[in-house]
């Protein structure tokens, strides 16, 4: 069976920046991502990205995606495209967790870099040289890997919404949306109704108006506007009609979508009577949110919480991004959905920290880890880091593998 | 129909209601629409984008249900079939009910269809192949 120091899992921002740090610093990379295309969800963003110049703001996503993907080529790091990652064994769940809290406890006076396992004299060393294996489906074999460590930087899902016939042809999230017209330049529909003005609504919106699609209305269920104002003052200068408190309550057709019902909803979110309209379009695209892809991370044992600011269940991550089993890392939108220059950094601590895990303590790998943390702290404490920045204090609050109660309705992983 | 039409259109501009409504007319339902039905179909592929050029690799052809289609190299089984319009791909095993693709990046398992005899096969991840025969899932289809 084939090993490797370290097993990234997808190929977005996250874990792209992951394997460049590791790489860089000396450890064995592998990383592996479902798609052809390495860059996850920047191969279909056209648009010029939000955040500092230092994270390729103004830079369109997809050329982010080109630059770190040559980073990565020219580093000695294995690439798995066109691979899943299918399953997750090995490795006592109880032993790791122990071994965690001892190493906690004698990290917990020092600098906030946790004492790499080897060097701690208190834990055990695990009887396999790897702490873990991954089943990898590409197309037309299913082969295994085995690593020391594992980091888990697999994005997330898109939400669906109840309505009636949500589920007709012609309902499509909004990244299925762009990666048919984006990617292969393929009409997704002649005219579209978007569920959702959040930035990924507005932005998707545009973007089909600029293929040559027509966008009958943004429905908000919420009265205002979600996203940016620039982007919707991009779709408002279009004649696009942003329409705040209203909902969509069934898709029209038998075998795929003809039509659209929309209603208003008032103050409770509840439909309000007699303000039904029918629309007609041949699309419904759905931008409700995301939820992080945290199936990995769920077999591999770690704790997990209910955080709803971060987008759903994640696994439980300290400031390293390491989780309560102290060989599984996670970065990117499946630690909490925010944003691409967060990703990039996350990966990077990720990709420091599990550097040392596996090749012993590093200067340099210190001070990328401090580096990138305080980056993250100062993006979210700027204006729109708010909700992840609440998310990742609730986090912080509860207690990983002591099984106690934590603050404020998160709940701990119920044992599978 | 058209009576109906215009009684909304007044309900929704109507001053009583506090939410904020558009000032500008949103798209009734209108039958008459239809009629752009009728001159040849408008292209699905994207011919002119400001940012994005997609330039053709070559023509593949594959057939979907018997029938012969062209798709381009280098992408996959659903971009393929959804430029050439077929939005329909399978039934649902319990309620029959039709279903397309809906993430199409591998996630979701809503575009599952028989590719050359194999059922299940996830085409928002397959590749066209010149020659591919793709026919459409009935529940979980069965093995040839
Ligand atoms: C429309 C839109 C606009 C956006 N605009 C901006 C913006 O302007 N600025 C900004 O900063 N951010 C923006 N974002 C957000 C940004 O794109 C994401 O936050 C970022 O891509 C998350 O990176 P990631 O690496 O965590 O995940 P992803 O980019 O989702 O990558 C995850 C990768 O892992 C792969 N994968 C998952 N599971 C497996 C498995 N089991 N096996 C193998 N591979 C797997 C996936 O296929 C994917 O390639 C936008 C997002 C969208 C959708
Ligand atoms: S459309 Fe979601 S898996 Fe293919």
């Amino acid at each position: 069976m084939k090993q490797t120091d370290l097993a990234i899992v997808g190929g977005g921002p996250a874990g792209l920046c992951a394997a460049i740090t590791a790489s860089r610093l000396g450890a064995e990379v592998v990383l592996i991502d479902d798609s052809d295309r390495l860059g996850g969800q920047l191969v279909k963003q056209t648009h010029k990205f939000f955040g500092s110049k230092r994270h390729y703001c103004g830079t369109r996503g997809m050329d982010i995606a080109t630059t770190l993907e040559q980073e990565l080529r020219a580093l000695p790091a294995e690439i798995l495209s066109g691979t899943s990652v299918v399953g997750l064994y090995g490795g006592s769940v109880s032993a790791e967790r122990r071994a965690l809290q001892e190493t906690r406890v004698q990290g917990s006076t020092g600098s906030g870099v946790q004492v790499p396992e080897s060097q701690n004299p208190r834990t055990p060393e695990p009887p396999n040289p790897f702490r873990g294996v991954l089943g990898l489906a590409s197309r037309d074999r299913f082969t295994k890997l085995g690593f020391k460590c594992l980091i888990a930087a697999t994005g997330a899902a898109e939400n669906n919404v109840l309505f009636q016939n949500n589920d007709l042809p012609g309902v499509y999230g909004a990244g299925a949306v762009q990666t048919l017209m984006n990617v292969y330049g393929v009409k997704p529909g002649t005219r579209v109704l978007m569920v959702g003005s959040g930035n990924i609504g507005l932005i998707v919106s545009y973007q089909l108006i600029q293929a040559g699609i027509e966008v009958a209305a943004v429905v908000e269920a919420l009265p205002k506007i979600g996203g940016y104002h620039v982007h919707a003052a991009k779709l408002a200068r279009l004649g696009v009609p942003i329409l705040t408190s209203h909902t969509v309550l069934s898709a029209m057709g038998k075998e795929q979508v003809e039509g659209a019902v929309i209603c208003r909803v008032g103050k409770d979110l509840k439909p309000v009577a007699r303000t039904a309209r029918k629309l007609k379009v041949d699309t419904i695209c759905l931008a409700v949110g995301l939820t992080p892809l945290s199936e990995l991370l769920w077999q591999s044992g770690c704790s997990m919480v209910y955080v709803p600011e971060l987008g759903g269940h994640v696994a439980w991550h300290d400031e390293n991004m390491q989780t309560s089993l102290c060989h599984v890392y996670l970065a990117g939108d499946v630690s909490g959905i925010e944003e691409a220059s967060t990703a990039m950094l996350e990966g990077r601590v990720a990709g420091a920290h599990a550097a040392m895990q596996v090749l012993g303590p590093n200067p340099d790998a210190k001070r990328v880890l401090t580096e990138s943390q305080a980056e993250l702290c100062a993006i979210r404490k700027g204006p729109f880091g708010d909700k992840a920045a609440c998310g990742k204090a609730r986090l912080a609050e509860c207690a990983p593998a002591t099984g106690t109660v934590p603050a404020r309705g998160l709940s701990p992983k119920p044992t599978l | 129909m058209r009576a109906r039409t215009s009684r909304r259109k007044s309900q929704v501009t109507s001053p009583k209601s506090k939410v904020w409504t558009p000032s500008f007319e949103i798209g009734l339902w209108d039958p008459g629409r239809k009629s752009r039905r009728s001159g040849p179909a408008p292209s699905r592929r994207i011919e002119q984008h400001p940012i994005l050029t997609f330039e053709n690799r070559g023509s593949v052809g594959f057939f979907f249900e018997g029938r012969a289609m062209a798709g381009r190299q280098g992408e996959t089984i659903a971009a393929a079939l959804a430029a050439n319009g077929v939005r329909l791909f399978r039934h649902a095993e319990k309620t029959g009910r039709p279903r397309g693709f809906f993430c199409a990046v591998g996630k979701c398992a809503s575009c599952l269809m028989v590719v050359d005899g194999q059922p299940n096969t996830m085409v928002c991840m397959e590749p066209l192949r010149e020659g591919v025969k793709v026919e459409r899932q009935s529940g979980r289809g069965k093995l040839a």
